[in-house]
């Protein structure tokens, strides 16, 4: 088995770290990371807690794969309950971090309670202790994770922080890990600033020894790694393209949403796509993209590295700025170009800098500015409230918000709110969109209509990770559908569903199923694990893990009438491209996915369904 | 023929599939921190860098051990650590030009890369090529290669075919 077989429960009220065996019985049913953390949490919080209260609850979880040598073993969430959305909140982040954890001998940590001052958590294998932070508050992602590396003499020391964002309550904080990857979206980080707690800093030197059968895992892996490196997606258009290899396709399939929806195609896609990327800049001659990189243990290696112009208007007197980081991945180069017209590539790395440094989902942020924007052009907000000139395009207005929000001065304080709360502050609730609160990423409904569905019943809010049914209906994968058509798509959503919610449970990236299925991990979690981990089995528990998420919601106050889109996508039809004249036909698909859930027309899971899948009467 | 492991930073995603390789190969575990090959981040550059023992020729380390811990294997021509004679008095981590021989306080010996016998496990799992396990003599050929190819092409391209005469002996 590789679980460490051992959490780690920290109350921050009283400063206190006690570990506890993990409960076997339930990672037989729900595997590790996402699927297991959310039962912890599910049965030790009331579905009504306040998400900033001390009694809310946040758990940093890793897979039974994470940390092995599994393509992609990096993986860790946290889960709790989302300020931004009131809903279950599950970020999953790569990076090192998580393998670094599960190396120092732990499958999560519950943190509990809030503590009196800042205080960060320092783990050295099986040592682990509250430190005072009060040094560190105020400080960005960027100073704290040097800082503490040189505090303990480990520049091995793995890292995850938040920066100022989540200190300053913007709802959409992140956590961020090792410089630039992040646990991103739902507002964890605001969580975590909740309660005082500014950083995890971790040192593994245990590793991961339990493999069940390493023979037959050292023979698994290598074999999927192989179905990796020989597939377009995962062996070729990630690694050169990145994420980003999509800015371009989803512009010409018309579902590329710009200047908040009001469009579906972006005329400045080309300048902001993964093409762009790569071609030297006519100021100085030398391109963004610096080099691909790869999370620990991933044989994919999509992540980008880029680097600005240093005589760009964004980084004068901003020395931090000016050497190469992460990004840009193509739900940033959207929510921060797109959403709201700006195609200054190097104003959007900056952008993504800055939300990195200071612990900002980049997604809701952008597309947050992108309705500021609108409402500044509709004469809703004026430039006097605003600080800046801020029409669709304006790559300064685009910088200056980012700053203003992390320090929530200013208008930045409305910012942080997030897309429904300042909409609906200015009287235009309409104009905001998201999904239970939570902004749209990049993929218009109405061009992919199957991501309509995808996001009314995503848990967490408005998700393209949830089911990415964009692999289906725009690459084919794993079989082509039409994205003008409604039909199918339910069963497609529910498949997608399930599976997702199995893959990000054994600790392995999403990914991934680009090129796998259930049956190219069943075998890799069957040789590290012990218990059945069949391709049938893995499908159950993905649907056993959707239904106690949505049974949380429902308990949490949500309803039917959270599972809806906002009326743009539902009224206005797409303007140009293929899905010219289309809405998103997502009352067609809603009661018939309801139905192939097993659940009621209000939504409920019913009582054959959750007998069937082992869970509990609602509470 | 002896081969020698070569890195290639300029292929390296930083994925640490070498550093897990190398710790499963000598300790059965995924240990990253145990690995005798490390990637090291340059994050402000952008460049990821895996690095380990050269097996140097002279190797100083071998020659520093006041024990003759470190020995040579025959077949491969690495240097070796042999644990049953080293008292782990750590002279050799302070003789490594490089720092590739490292104390393991676990143990109470010295560690580094014995090229895993002939098969190293690192060069075996790196997925991009970055870390190649090739002739000790030949190590630049790629890089070799690719600058006789851009020599090759710079020539302005003809209509006529490239055929080559020696050229006339010219008079004194």
């Amino acid at each position: 088995m590789s679980w460490a077989r051992k959490i780690l429960r920290v109350d921050l009220t009283k400063g206190t770290c006690t570990p506890e065996p993990l409960n076997m019985e339930w990672a037989k049913l729900y595997l590790g990371q996402r699927g297991l953390a959310t039962k912890y949490f599910v049965e030790e919080v009331d579905p009504k807690v306040d998400p900033l209260s001390p009694a809310n609850k946040m758990i940093f979880a890793t897979g039974p794969l994470t940390g092995t040598m599994a393509s992609t073993a990096a993986r860790y969430s946290i889960i709790t309950k989302g300020p931004l959305t009131g809903a279950i909140a599950c970020s999953n982040s790569g990076g090192h971090f998580g393998a670094e954890l599960k190396s120092a001998g732990w499958d999560m940590i519950i943190f509990e309670g809030k503590s009196p001052k800042p205080v960060y958590l320092h783990i050295v294998d099986d040592k682990a202790e509250l430190l005072d932070a009060s040094e560190y508050w105020g400080k960005s992602t960027w100073d704290v994770e040097p800082a503490l590396k040189a505090k303990h003499q480990d520049p091995l020391t793995r890292v995850c922080s938040i920066g100022r964002a989540g200190e300053n309550g913007v709802l959409f904080a992140c956590v961020i890990n090792d410089l630039h990857r992040a646990a991103g979206r739902s507002g964890v980080g605001t969580v975590m600033g909740a309660k005082n707690l500014k950083a995890v800093a971790v040192r593994g030197t245990i590793g991961v020894g339990n493999i069940r059968d390493p023979k037959a895992f050292m023979k698994s892996t290598a074999e999927q790694k192989k179905v990796l490196a020989a597939h377009g997606v995962t062996g070729t258009g990630l690694p050169k393209y990145g994420t980003q290899v999509l800015m371009n396709v989803i512009n010409e399939i018309g579902a590329l949403p710009t200047r908040n929806h009001r469009e579906v195609q972006f005329e400045g896609a080309k300048d902001i796509s993964a093409e762009a990327m790569e071609t030297p800049r006519k100021s100085d001659g030398k391109p963004n993209l610096v080099a691909n990189q790869a999370c620990f243990a991933c044989t994919i290696a999509c992540g980008r590295v880029s680097k600005v112009d240093k005589d760009h208007f964004s980084v004068v007197n901003k020395p931090q700025y000016m050497h190469a980081s992460g990004g840009l991945e193509y739900e940033a180069a959207w929510a921060l170009g797109a959403a709201n017209g700006v195609d200054d590539l190097d104003a959007l790395t900056v952008a993504n800098f800055i939300c990195n440094e200071e612990g900002m989902d980049p997604i809701s942020f952008g597309a947050t500015v992108g309705a500021v924007m609108e409402l500044y052009e509709t004469g809703v907000l004026k430039k006097e409230q605003l600080g800046v000139e801020a029409p669709f395009g304006s790559a300064k207005a685009l910088i200056q918000f980012a700053e203003m929000t992390a320090k929530a001065e200013g208008f930045g304080k409305d910012i942080g709110l997030g897309s429904r709360r300042l909409c609906a502050k200015y009287g235009k609730p309409e104009l905001s969109m998201t999904v239970k609160g939570q902004e749209f990423p990049a993929y218009d409904s109405r061009g992919i209509q199957g991501m309509g569905l995808t996001y009314a019943t995503s848990n967490r809010g408005a998700c393209h990770l949830r089911s990415y049914t964009v692999a289906s209906e725009v690459l084919g994968i794993p079989v082509k559908t039409d994205p003008l058509t409604t039909e199918g798509k339910p069963a497609l959503v529910k498949a997608f569903q399930d599976a997702t919610a199995a893959f990000d449970s054994s600790g392995l990236c999403i990914f991934t199923s680009f090129a796998w299925n259930l049956d190219n991990i069943a075998p890799q979690i069957q040789a590290a694990c012990e218990g059945d981990w069949s391709s049938e089995n893995l499908a159950v528990l993905g649907e056993r893990i959707w239904n106690m998420e949505k049974d949380f919601n429902l308990a949490a106050g949500l309803t039917k009438k959270d599972d809806d889109l906002p009326p743009r996508l539902k009224n206005e039809p797409a303007k140009t491209g293929p899905a010219k004249g289309l809405v998103n036909g997502l009352d067609k698909m809603l009661p018939e996915y309801y139905a192939l859930r097993g659940w009621d027309k209000n939504g409920v899971p019913t009582k054959e369904t959750r007998e069937r899948l082992g869970l509990a009467t609602a509470k | 023929m002896f081969k020698s492991l070569h890195i290639d930073a300029g292929k390296c995603t930083g994925c640490r599939q070498c550093e897990m390789a190398c710790s499963f190969e000598n300790y059965g575990t995924f240990t990253p921190a145990k690995s005798r090959i490390q990637v090291f981040d340059f994050h402000d550059e952008g460049k990821k860098v895996p690095y380990t023992c050269t097996q140097c020729a002279e190797a100083w380390c071998l020659h520093a051990c006041p024990v003759d811990a470190i020995q040579v294997d025959r077949a491969t021509g690495a240097k070796v650590v042999m644990e049953d004679t080293c008292v782990g008095c750590k002279v050799c981590t302070i003789a490594c030009p490089f720092g590739t021989v490292n104390y393991v306080q676990a143990t109470g010996k010295v560690q580094k890369c014995d090229l895993c016998g002939g098969n190293p496990a690192c060069a075996e799992a790196c997925p991009t090529g970055a870390i190649t396990y090739i002739d000790a003599d030949w190590t630049g050929l790629e890089r070799m290669t690719e600058w006789a190819r851009r020599l090759g092409t710079t020539a302005p391209a003809t209509a006529e075919p490239n055929v080559n005469q020696p050229t006339a002996p010219q008079p004194a």
